[in-house]
């Protein structure tokens, strides 16, 4: 793996995003923890020599934030980045409005229903990821992890999960 | 002096909630309800560390959250005294629940504008858990409640028997005794959707829990939920 050399250059922190991006969500490994908006912000810290990466939870209790920070350093020091320091913000609190139409839409192909955005929520149509059909109901408030609701298609009669509006 | 234990209070009434609520897991009356409180109770668990961080940072005894959670005793312990009442049937649990909801997201809303911008950031994420929280337990509480000849003679047995603990609830401070009114009519609208009677807003009310007078089943709760840290003090796994 190449190393990152000469991190007080201007051009350091892209690739610090870079390899970001590649770190999955370890719920849904699909999305990165990038693309989950998990990851508020990149920087260096000349004086303390290290780069500071400052994240958010999605839910309080997320018991991934601690294999998310585990995750981070790994990957940073494959590519030589030792020094540092993950900070954690809960201000502003994580929405799934963070989350762009390509998320969404691999969220969709793998299967999970992607959020509708905070301002449509309430009048949002729940479409089934499997088939399109807007014929849905919910089952369960709650699903896998405290961020997917269970639906169920009334066309072609698969449940599905469908990442909450939040 | 309720306001400098606020994060305390906070903190250990959604750690003995989420205790509580943890006891239901592989138990639920059904996989759904199963995840879904558990899952309530993982939302309830994240928001009691970040409070009681908050309290052992303020504090300044140089204690973590660990300390405060683990090695307390009940006399010690300032959360409200319904949260620690039994799961009983989950008729009871849903009713607890619920009572708990309604106050939740009022309060957290209200905090969630406190100047002290440390509470006010917590409060700001936990209120959007806790509005999920509510909308399914409100769910539940009607849909039992208005539901067969049974399940409505146990949400109201339910409802009778812990309504005395919902009186702490507003016991904080001038602003959360403000909020008793708009709670009482929204737990008012759901009760007549649930077709449950709504015991009267002035009865008898029970208190104790924030300053530390409990009832006799935090012991049972804490003995349980302290029994490896404190049999082996600074394990890690």
């Amino acid at each position: 793996m190449s190393s990152i050399e000469n991190p007080a250059a201007s051009q350091y922190l892209k690739p610090i995003w870079d390899i970001l991006k590649t770190i999955p969500d370890p719920e849904i490994p699909v999305v990165s923890v990038v693309e989950m908006g998990m990851v508020r912000g990149v920087g260096y810290n000349a004086a303390s020599d290290e780069t500071e990466i400052t994240i958010t939870p999605t839910y309080s209790g997320c018991p991934a934030m601690a294999v998310i920070k585990e995750n981070i350093r790994t990957a940073l020091a494959g590519h030589g980045v030792h020094q540092i320091k993950i900070t954690t913000k809960l201000a502003p609190a994580w929405t799934t409005d963070w989350l762009s139409t390509d998320t969404k839409q691999k969220l969709r192909d793998y299967g999970i229903s992607p959020p509708p955005n905070s301002d449509s929520a309430a009048h949002a149509a729940i479409a089934c990821p499997q088939c399109g059909s807007e014929a849905t109901e919910m089952i369960s408030r709650v699903a896998a992890s405290p961020c997917q609701a269970l639906y169920r298609c009334r066309a072609c009669l698969e449940p599905f999960p469908h990442f909450k509006c939040h | 002096m309720t306001d400098r234990n606020l994060p305390l209070i906070l903190g250990d009434t959604t750690l003995i909630l989420a205790q509580r609520l943890a006891a239901w897991c592989g138990k639920g009356p059904t996989l759904e309800e199963d995840m879904a409180t558990t899952n309530t109770a993982l939302d309830l668990l994240g928001q009691a560390r970040l409070w009681l961080s908050l309290a052992a940072e303020r504090a300044g005894k140089g204690q973590s959250e660990d300390d405060l959670a683990f090695h307390r005793d009940a006399d010690e312990f300032r959360n409200f005294l319904l949260v620690e009442q039994p799961n009983g049937t989950y008729a009871d649990t849903i009713t607890r629940q619920y009572l708990f909801d309604a106050w939740h997201v009022l309060y957290l809303d209200m905090i969630s504008k406190h100047e002290d911008a440390a509470r006010a950031e917590i409060a700001a994420k936990a209120v959007k858990e806790v509005r999920y929280h509510r909308r399914r337990s409100r769910d539940l509480f009607v849909r039992l409640g208005d539901g067969t000849p049974y399940s409505h003679q146990l949400m109201q047995a339910a409802l009778d028997n812990l309504w005395p603990f919902s009186g702490e609830l507003f016991s904080l401070d001038a602003a959360s005794k403000a909020l008793h009114p708009l709670w009482l009519d929204n737990v008012a609208a759901d009760c007549r959707d649930a077709s449950l009677a709504m015991p009267p807003a002035q009865a008898w009310m029970q208190s104790g829990g924030i300053t530390g007078r409990h009832s006799e089943h935090l012991g049972y709760i804490l003995a349980e939920m302290q029994v490896l840290p404190r049999n082996f003090v600074g394990a890690k796994w």
